[in-house]
Protein backbone atom coordinates (compact mmCIF):
# COMPACT_ATOMS: atom_id res chain seq x y z
CA UNK A 1 0.00 0.00 0.00
CA UNK A 2 1.26 3.69 -0.57
CA UNK A 3 2.83 5.52 2.69
CA UNK A 4 0.55 8.06 3.96
CA UNK A 5 3.31 10.44 2.54
CA UNK A 6 2.85 9.07 -1.16
CA UNK A 7 -1.01 9.82 -0.78
CA UNK A 8 -0.74 13.17 0.34
CA UNK A 9 1.14 13.95 -2.81
CA UNK A 10 -1.36 12.66 -5.29
CA UNK A 11 -3.93 14.61 -3.34
CA UNK A 12 -1.99 17.69 -3.26
CA UNK A 13 -1.12 17.50 -7.31
CA UNK A 14 -4.61 16.19 -7.77
CA UNK A 15 -6.15 18.94 -6.38
CA UNK A 16 -3.89 21.85 -8.10
CA UNK A 17 -4.42 19.74 -11.63
CA UNK A 18 -8.22 20.06 -10.77
CA UNK A 19 -8.16 23.80 -10.36
CA UNK A 20 -5.76 24.90 -12.94
CA UNK A 21 -8.53 22.50 -15.44
CA UNK A 22 -11.51 25.02 -13.93
CA UNK A 23 -9.12 28.09 -14.44
CA UNK A 24 -8.78 27.21 -18.19
CA UNK A 25 -11.70 27.13 -19.09
CA UNK A 26 -12.31 30.87 -17.05
CA UNK A 27 -9.33 31.65 -19.09
CA UNK A 28 -10.32 30.84 -22.42
CA UNK A 29 -10.63 27.50 -22.96
CA UNK A 30 -14.07 25.45 -24.18
CA UNK A 31 -16.65 24.17 -21.15
CA UNK A 32 -15.39 21.28 -19.11
CA UNK A 33 -12.35 21.44 -21.61
CA UNK A 34 -9.44 22.86 -19.14
CA UNK A 35 -7.82 19.58 -20.10
CA UNK A 36 -8.95 16.85 -22.97
CA UNK A 37 -5.58 15.03 -23.82
CA UNK A 38 -7.59 13.59 -27.05
CA UNK A 39 -9.55 16.58 -27.86
CA UNK A 40 -6.40 18.61 -27.76
CA UNK A 41 -4.14 16.27 -30.21
CA UNK A 42 -7.00 16.49 -32.62
CA UNK A 43 -6.87 20.02 -32.24
CA UNK A 44 -3.15 19.51 -33.25
CA UNK A 45 -3.39 17.43 -35.91
CA UNK A 46 -6.08 19.87 -37.51
CA UNK A 47 -3.34 22.57 -36.96
CA UNK A 48 -0.74 21.19 -39.32
CA UNK A 49 -3.72 20.27 -41.96
CA UNK A 50 -3.66 16.40 -41.41
CA UNK A 51 -7.70 16.79 -41.21
CA UNK A 52 -9.49 19.70 -42.39
CA UNK A 53 -12.20 20.05 -39.74
CA UNK A 54 -12.15 24.28 -39.66
CA UNK A 55 -13.87 24.06 -36.09
CA UNK A 56 -10.61 22.02 -34.35
CA UNK A 57 -7.67 23.26 -35.40
CA UNK A 58 -5.13 24.92 -33.41
CA UNK A 59 -1.70 24.06 -32.10
CA UNK A 60 -2.64 23.18 -28.34
CA UNK A 61 0.25 24.84 -25.97
CA UNK A 62 -0.77 22.73 -23.11
CA UNK A 63 0.33 19.48 -24.88
CA UNK A 64 3.54 21.11 -25.57
CA UNK A 65 3.74 22.05 -21.84
CA UNK A 66 3.27 18.52 -20.77
CA UNK A 67 5.55 16.87 -22.99
CA UNK A 68 8.28 19.31 -21.85
CA UNK A 69 7.47 19.55 -17.91
CA UNK A 70 8.05 15.68 -17.99
CA UNK A 71 11.24 16.07 -19.83
CA UNK A 72 12.41 18.89 -17.45
CA UNK A 73 11.59 17.23 -14.40
CA UNK A 74 12.69 13.54 -15.42
CA UNK A 75 16.01 15.06 -16.34
CA UNK A 76 16.17 17.12 -13.47
CA UNK A 77 15.33 13.84 -11.36
CA UNK A 78 17.94 11.64 -13.47
CA UNK A 79 15.05 10.14 -14.71
CA UNK A 80 15.23 10.23 -18.38
CA UNK A 81 15.94 7.51 -20.28
CA UNK A 82 15.61 7.02 -24.26
CA UNK A 83 14.40 3.46 -24.48
CA UNK A 84 11.75 1.94 -26.93
CA UNK A 85 11.01 -2.11 -28.93
CA UNK A 86 7.99 -3.03 -27.24
CA UNK A 87 5.67 -3.55 -30.27
CA UNK A 88 5.88 0.08 -31.65
CA UNK A 89 3.52 -0.57 -34.38
CA UNK A 90 1.09 -2.52 -32.42
CA UNK A 91 0.71 0.69 -29.67
CA UNK A 92 0.36 2.83 -32.82
CA UNK A 93 -2.71 1.01 -33.85
CA UNK A 94 -3.74 1.23 -30.40
CA UNK A 95 -3.37 4.96 -29.70
CA UNK A 96 -5.26 4.94 -33.07
CA UNK A 97 -8.54 2.99 -31.81
CA UNK A 98 -8.11 4.99 -28.25
CA UNK A 99 -8.75 7.78 -29.99
CA UNK A 100 -11.69 6.67 -31.66
CA UNK A 101 -13.31 5.87 -28.77
CA UNK A 102 -12.75 9.02 -27.06
CA UNK A 103 -13.56 11.29 -30.39
CA UNK A 104 -17.27 9.18 -29.93
CA UNK A 105 -17.43 9.57 -26.27
CA UNK A 106 -15.90 13.68 -27.20
CA UNK A 107 -12.97 13.20 -24.48
CA UNK A 108 -10.50 11.27 -23.08
CA UNK A 109 -10.54 10.05 -19.58
CA UNK A 110 -9.34 13.22 -18.15
CA UNK A 111 -12.20 15.72 -19.97
CA UNK A 112 -14.64 12.54 -18.55
CA UNK A 113 -13.68 13.60 -15.12
CA UNK A 114 -13.76 17.64 -15.99
CA UNK A 115 -17.09 16.86 -17.47
CA UNK A 116 -18.67 14.85 -14.77
CA UNK A 117 -16.99 17.83 -12.51
CA UNK A 118 -19.02 20.08 -15.09
CA UNK A 119 -22.29 18.52 -14.18
CA UNK A 120 -22.75 16.39 -17.28
CA UNK A 121 -24.12 13.33 -16.69
CA UNK A 122 -23.70 11.63 -20.13
CA UNK A 123 -20.26 11.24 -18.61
CA UNK A 124 -21.58 8.76 -16.32
CA UNK A 125 -22.61 6.75 -19.15
CA UNK A 126 -18.64 7.28 -20.32
CA UNK A 127 -17.36 6.56 -16.67
CA UNK A 128 -19.51 3.10 -16.70
CA UNK A 129 -17.67 2.18 -20.43
CA UNK A 130 -14.42 3.48 -18.88
CA UNK A 131 -14.77 1.13 -16.15
CA UNK A 132 -15.78 -1.82 -18.27
CA UNK A 133 -13.01 -1.27 -20.94
CA UNK A 134 -10.01 -1.62 -17.85
CA UNK A 135 -11.78 -5.07 -16.80
CA UNK A 136 -11.24 -6.71 -20.25
CA UNK A 137 -7.74 -5.49 -20.13
CA UNK A 138 -7.01 -6.18 -16.71
CA UNK A 139 -8.37 -9.71 -17.56
CA UNK A 140 -6.05 -10.28 -20.23
CA UNK A 141 -3.11 -8.62 -18.02
CA UNK A 142 -3.93 -11.59 -15.28
CA UNK A 143 -3.78 -13.93 -18.05
CA UNK A 144 -0.10 -12.81 -19.14
CA UNK A 145 -0.52 -9.76 -21.81
CA UNK A 146 2.28 -8.32 -22.80
CA UNK A 147 3.93 -5.95 -25.32
CA UNK A 148 7.67 -7.63 -24.29
CA UNK A 149 10.38 -5.54 -23.40
CA UNK A 150 11.49 -2.17 -24.24
CA UNK A 151 15.44 -1.80 -24.79
CA UNK A 152 17.51 1.48 -24.25
CA UNK A 153 18.74 3.54 -27.03
CA UNK A 154 20.89 6.77 -27.69
CA UNK A 155 19.66 9.71 -25.99
CA UNK A 156 18.92 11.61 -29.50
CA UNK A 157 16.07 9.12 -30.20
CA UNK A 158 14.21 9.64 -26.71
CA UNK A 159 14.78 13.52 -27.76
CA UNK A 160 13.28 13.09 -30.79
CA UNK A 161 9.21 13.61 -29.63
CA UNK A 162 10.25 16.71 -27.20
CA UNK A 163 11.67 18.35 -29.72
CA UNK A 164 9.13 17.84 -32.25
CA UNK A 165 7.27 19.75 -29.65
CA UNK A 166 9.36 22.34 -28.83
CA UNK A 167 8.96 22.92 -32.88
CA UNK A 168 4.83 22.98 -32.48
CA UNK A 169 5.53 26.13 -30.16
CA UNK A 170 7.74 27.93 -32.73
CA UNK A 171 5.20 27.40 -35.39
CA UNK A 172 2.43 28.40 -32.68
CA UNK A 173 4.03 31.50 -32.00
CA UNK A 174 5.31 32.26 -35.57
CA UNK A 175 1.91 31.55 -36.70
CA UNK A 176 3.12 31.01 -40.86
CA UNK A 177 0.26 30.56 -43.01
CA UNK A 178 0.33 26.97 -43.38
CA UNK A 179 -0.94 26.38 -40.06
CA UNK A 180 -4.71 26.54 -39.57
CA UNK A 181 -6.04 27.81 -36.86
CA UNK A 182 -10.27 28.00 -36.29
CA UNK A 183 -11.60 31.30 -35.62
CA UNK A 184 -12.90 32.61 -32.87
CA UNK A 185 -16.08 31.74 -32.34
CA UNK A 186 -15.87 29.02 -35.28
CA UNK A 187 -16.19 26.17 -32.55
CA UNK A 188 -13.88 24.97 -29.85
CA UNK A 189 -10.75 25.24 -31.58
CA UNK A 190 -10.87 28.83 -31.04
CA UNK A 191 -11.93 29.04 -27.52
CA UNK A 192 -8.27 29.12 -25.80
CA UNK A 193 -6.71 30.47 -23.49
CA UNK A 194 -3.67 33.16 -24.00
CA UNK A 195 -0.69 31.01 -25.14
CA UNK A 196 1.54 31.40 -22.62
CA UNK A 197 -1.03 30.78 -19.73
CA UNK A 198 -1.70 27.31 -21.54
CA UNK A 199 1.58 26.43 -21.90
CA UNK A 200 2.25 27.37 -18.06
CA UNK A 201 -0.39 25.26 -16.93
CA UNK A 202 0.68 22.43 -19.42
CA UNK A 203 4.02 22.66 -17.60
CA UNK A 204 3.33 22.58 -14.00
CA UNK A 205 0.67 19.84 -15.21
CA UNK A 206 3.57 17.63 -16.85
CA UNK A 207 5.53 18.07 -13.65
CA UNK A 208 3.27 17.10 -11.38
CA UNK A 209 2.13 14.39 -13.35
CA UNK A 210 5.30 13.07 -14.06
CA UNK A 211 6.37 13.23 -10.16
CA UNK A 212 3.31 11.40 -9.09
CA UNK A 213 2.80 8.94 -12.15
CA UNK A 214 -0.79 10.16 -12.55
CA UNK A 215 -2.61 7.93 -15.20
CA UNK A 216 -6.74 7.98 -15.05
CA UNK A 217 -6.42 4.25 -16.24
CA UNK A 218 -4.00 3.30 -13.66
CA UNK A 219 -6.30 4.53 -10.92
CA UNK A 220 -8.94 2.32 -11.95
CA UNK A 221 -6.75 -0.94 -12.96
CA UNK A 222 -4.68 -0.78 -10.00
CA UNK A 223 -7.49 -0.66 -7.51
CA UNK A 224 -8.62 -4.20 -9.54
CA UNK A 225 -5.10 -5.47 -9.91
CA UNK A 226 -3.85 -4.78 -6.46
CA UNK A 227 -6.30 -2.91 -3.95
CA UNK A 228 -3.77 0.07 -4.59
CA UNK A 229 -5.91 3.30 -4.31
CA UNK A 230 -2.77 5.91 -4.90
CA UNK A 231 -3.73 6.87 -8.56
CA UNK A 232 -7.37 6.73 -7.60
CA UNK A 233 -6.93 9.19 -5.33
CA UNK A 234 -5.47 11.36 -8.01
CA UNK A 235 -8.52 10.90 -10.07
CA UNK A 236 -10.85 11.97 -7.41
CA UNK A 237 -9.06 15.11 -6.25
CA UNK A 238 -8.79 16.29 -9.88
CA UNK A 239 -12.54 15.37 -9.62
CA UNK A 240 -13.26 17.57 -6.40
CA UNK A 241 -10.96 20.27 -6.86
CA UNK A 242 -12.93 20.71 -10.77
CA UNK A 243 -16.06 20.98 -8.93
CA UNK A 244 -15.20 23.28 -6.31
CA UNK A 245 -13.72 25.40 -8.56
CA UNK A 246 -16.37 25.26 -11.54
CA UNK A 247 -19.17 25.81 -8.39
CA UNK A 248 -16.95 29.08 -7.30
CA UNK A 249 -16.68 30.41 -10.46
CA UNK A 250 -20.73 29.92 -11.39
CA UNK A 251 -20.93 31.77 -8.35
CA UNK A 252 -18.71 34.81 -8.62
CA UNK A 253 -18.95 35.36 -12.51
CA UNK A 254 -22.10 34.92 -12.92
CA UNK A 255 -21.14 32.55 -16.04
CA UNK A 256 -22.13 28.46 -16.65
CA UNK A 257 -18.97 26.10 -15.12
CA UNK A 258 -21.78 23.75 -14.11
CA UNK A 259 -24.67 22.54 -15.28
CA UNK A 260 -26.40 19.57 -13.89
CA UNK A 261 -28.01 17.34 -16.60
CA UNK A 262 -27.63 15.83 -19.70
CA UNK A 263 -29.15 17.81 -22.13
CA UNK A 264 -27.32 21.03 -24.00
CA UNK A 265 -24.11 20.48 -22.17
CA UNK A 266 -20.77 21.90 -24.03
CA UNK A 267 -19.16 19.57 -26.92
CA UNK A 268 -21.00 16.30 -25.65
CA UNK A 269 -24.18 14.70 -27.10
CA UNK A 270 -26.62 12.57 -24.95
CA UNK A 271 -26.24 8.65 -26.86
CA UNK A 272 -25.70 6.90 -23.61
CA UNK A 273 -24.91 4.04 -25.49
CA UNK A 274 -22.43 5.41 -27.54
CA UNK A 275 -20.92 7.49 -24.88
CA UNK A 276 -20.49 4.06 -22.68
CA UNK A 277 -18.82 2.23 -26.03
CA UNK A 278 -16.99 4.67 -26.74
CA UNK A 279 -15.02 4.97 -23.73
CA UNK A 280 -15.14 1.14 -23.53
CA UNK A 281 -13.23 0.94 -26.24
CA UNK A 282 -10.55 3.89 -24.71
CA UNK A 283 -10.31 2.37 -21.68
CA UNK A 284 -9.70 -1.06 -23.33
CA UNK A 285 -7.04 0.50 -25.20
CA UNK A 286 -5.48 2.13 -22.71
CA UNK A 287 -4.95 -0.23 -20.32
CA UNK A 288 -3.07 -2.83 -23.06
CA UNK A 289 -0.68 0.49 -24.13
CA UNK A 290 -0.24 0.88 -19.78
CA UNK A 291 -1.96 3.83 -19.36
CA UNK A 292 -4.20 7.15 -20.64
CA UNK A 293 -3.09 9.87 -23.32
CA UNK A 294 -2.09 11.89 -20.76
CA UNK A 295 0.10 9.17 -18.97
CA UNK A 296 1.71 8.28 -22.71
CA UNK A 297 2.53 11.80 -23.55
CA UNK A 298 4.48 12.56 -19.50
CA UNK A 299 6.28 9.24 -20.68
CA UNK A 300 7.00 10.18 -23.82
CA UNK A 301 8.49 13.30 -22.44
CA UNK A 302 10.66 10.73 -20.09
CA UNK A 303 12.29 9.40 -23.38
CA UNK A 304 10.02 6.37 -24.09
CA UNK A 305 9.26 6.35 -27.81
CA UNK A 306 7.29 3.89 -27.61
CA UNK A 307 4.47 5.89 -26.04
CA UNK A 308 5.82 8.69 -28.11
CA UNK A 309 4.75 6.10 -31.37
CA UNK A 310 1.29 5.98 -29.28
CA UNK A 311 0.72 9.75 -29.13
CA UNK A 312 1.29 9.95 -33.23
CA UNK A 313 -1.07 7.06 -33.33
CA UNK A 314 -3.57 9.34 -31.34
CA UNK A 315 -3.19 12.49 -34.03
CA UNK A 316 -3.11 10.25 -36.78
CA UNK A 317 -6.57 8.64 -35.51
CA UNK A 318 -7.77 11.91 -34.51
CA UNK A 319 -7.21 13.19 -38.50
CA UNK A 320 -8.99 9.59 -40.11
CA UNK A 321 -11.78 10.70 -37.35
CA UNK A 322 -12.35 13.86 -38.56
CA UNK A 323 -11.70 13.28 -42.73
CA UNK A 324 -13.81 10.27 -42.27
CA UNK A 325 -16.78 11.13 -40.30
CA UNK A 326 -16.37 9.09 -37.39
CA UNK A 327 -16.56 11.91 -34.72
CA UNK A 328 -19.32 12.48 -32.73
CA UNK A 329 -20.48 15.98 -32.56
CA UNK A 330 -23.28 17.87 -29.93
CA UNK A 331 -25.63 16.12 -32.15
CA UNK A 332 -24.59 12.61 -31.90
CA UNK A 333 -22.60 9.97 -32.98
CA UNK A 334 -22.29 9.07 -36.78
CA UNK A 335 -22.76 5.86 -38.39
CA UNK A 336 -19.58 5.45 -39.57
CA UNK A 337 -17.99 6.34 -35.99
CA UNK A 338 -20.29 3.29 -34.63
CA UNK A 339 -18.60 0.85 -37.28
CA UNK A 340 -15.47 2.21 -36.42
CA UNK A 341 -16.08 1.64 -32.58
CA UNK A 342 -17.51 -1.64 -33.57
CA UNK A 343 -14.08 -2.39 -35.77
CA UNK A 344 -11.93 -0.94 -32.60
CA UNK A 345 -13.04 -3.03 -30.20
CA UNK A 346 -12.85 -6.29 -32.18
CA UNK A 347 -9.50 -5.13 -32.90
CA UNK A 348 -8.18 -3.88 -29.59
CA UNK A 349 -9.43 -8.01 -28.44
CA UNK A 350 -7.63 -9.29 -31.13
CA UNK A 351 -4.18 -7.37 -30.28
CA UNK A 352 -5.11 -8.51 -26.54
CA UNK A 353 -5.27 -12.03 -27.53
CA UNK A 354 -2.74 -12.32 -29.66
CA UNK A 355 -0.11 -11.05 -27.39
CA UNK A 356 -1.64 -13.19 -24.13
CA UNK A 357 -2.41 -16.52 -25.80
CA UNK A 358 0.73 -17.04 -27.39
CA UNK A 359 4.37 -19.30 -26.54
CA UNK A 360 7.15 -17.11 -24.81
CA UNK A 361 9.96 -16.51 -26.87
CA UNK A 362 12.26 -15.80 -24.29
CA UNK B 1 15.97 -17.13 -3.88
CA UNK B 2 14.17 -16.66 -6.89
CA UNK B 3 15.20 -13.52 -9.24
CA UNK B 4 12.29 -12.32 -11.47
CA UNK B 5 13.95 -10.56 -14.68
CA UNK B 6 11.54 -7.34 -15.10
CA UNK B 7 13.74 -5.09 -17.25
CA UNK B 8 12.47 -3.33 -20.12
CA UNK B 9 8.81 -4.11 -18.82
CA UNK B 10 6.59 -1.21 -17.99
CA UNK B 11 3.71 -1.46 -14.55
CA UNK B 12 1.98 -2.92 -14.41
CA UNK B 13 3.53 -5.95 -15.75
CA UNK B 14 6.47 -5.90 -13.16
CA UNK B 15 4.09 -6.17 -10.35
CA UNK B 16 1.97 -8.58 -12.00
CA UNK B 17 4.49 -10.80 -12.12
CA UNK B 18 5.80 -10.06 -8.42
CA UNK B 19 2.45 -11.48 -7.55
CA UNK B 20 2.46 -14.44 -9.31
CA UNK B 21 5.59 -15.18 -7.62
CA UNK B 22 4.80 -14.55 -4.07
CA UNK B 23 1.68 -17.13 -5.02
CA UNK B 24 4.37 -19.54 -4.06
CA UNK B 25 4.91 -18.25 -0.18
CA UNK B 26 8.83 -18.13 -0.27
CA UNK B 27 10.39 -15.69 2.19
CA UNK B 28 12.68 -14.19 0.27
CA UNK B 29 12.88 -13.17 -3.60
CA UNK B 30 14.78 -10.74 -5.84
CA UNK B 31 13.42 -8.36 -8.86
CA UNK B 32 15.09 -6.63 -11.10
CA UNK B 33 13.46 -3.37 -12.72
CA UNK B 34 15.02 -0.74 -14.71
CA UNK B 35 12.91 2.30 -13.98
CA UNK B 36 11.82 4.64 -11.16
CA UNK B 37 7.83 3.77 -11.42
CA UNK B 38 8.49 -0.23 -11.57
CA UNK B 39 10.72 0.34 -8.32
CA UNK B 40 8.26 2.28 -6.77
CA UNK B 41 5.41 0.27 -7.32
CA UNK B 42 7.00 -3.05 -6.63
CA UNK B 43 7.91 -1.89 -3.25
CA UNK B 44 4.68 -0.72 -2.35
CA UNK B 45 3.21 -4.39 -3.54
CA UNK B 46 5.96 -6.33 -1.94
CA UNK B 47 5.69 -4.34 1.69
CA UNK B 48 1.85 -4.56 1.66
CA UNK B 49 2.45 -8.49 1.41
CA UNK B 50 4.47 -8.28 4.67
CA UNK B 51 8.33 -8.26 3.03
CA UNK B 52 11.15 -6.16 3.20
CA UNK B 53 12.52 -4.55 0.88
CA UNK B 54 15.58 -3.47 0.18
CA UNK B 55 16.90 -1.81 -2.83
CA UNK B 56 20.33 -2.08 -4.55
CA UNK B 57 21.03 0.81 -7.39
CA UNK B 58 23.64 -0.55 -10.29
CA UNK B 59 23.44 1.97 -13.02
CA UNK B 60 20.17 2.54 -14.59
CA UNK B 61 19.12 -1.25 -12.57
CA UNK B 62 17.70 -1.73 -9.58
CA UNK B 63 18.13 -5.10 -8.03
CA UNK B 64 15.26 -5.17 -4.79
CA UNK B 65 15.35 -8.24 -2.40
CA UNK B 66 12.20 -9.07 -0.69
CA UNK B 67 12.66 -10.66 2.63
CA UNK B 68 10.11 -12.07 5.56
Amino acid sequence: MATKQEKQHILIAGCIIGLISAGLVFLGNPANMGFCIACFLRDTSGALGLHSAAAVQYIRPEIIGLVLGSLLIAVAGKEFQAKGGSSPVTRFFLGFFVMIGCLMFLGCPFRMILRLAGGDLNALFGLAGFIAGILAGVFFLNKGYSLKRTYKLPACEGMAFPVMEAALLVLLAAAPAFIHFTEAGGGPGGSHAAILVSLAAGLIVGILAQRTRLCMVGGIRDMVLFKESRLLLGFIAIFAMALIGNLVLSAVTGGTYFKLGMAGQAVSHTDGLWNFLGMLLAGYGCVLLGGCPLRQLILAGEGNTDSAITVIGLMVGAAFCHNFGLASSGEGPTANGKIAVIIGIVVVTAIACLNTFRKEES
Amino acid sequence: MKTIDARGLSCPEPVIMLRKAMASGENAYQLIVDNHASKENTTRYGQSQGYQVSVEMQGTEYTLTFKK
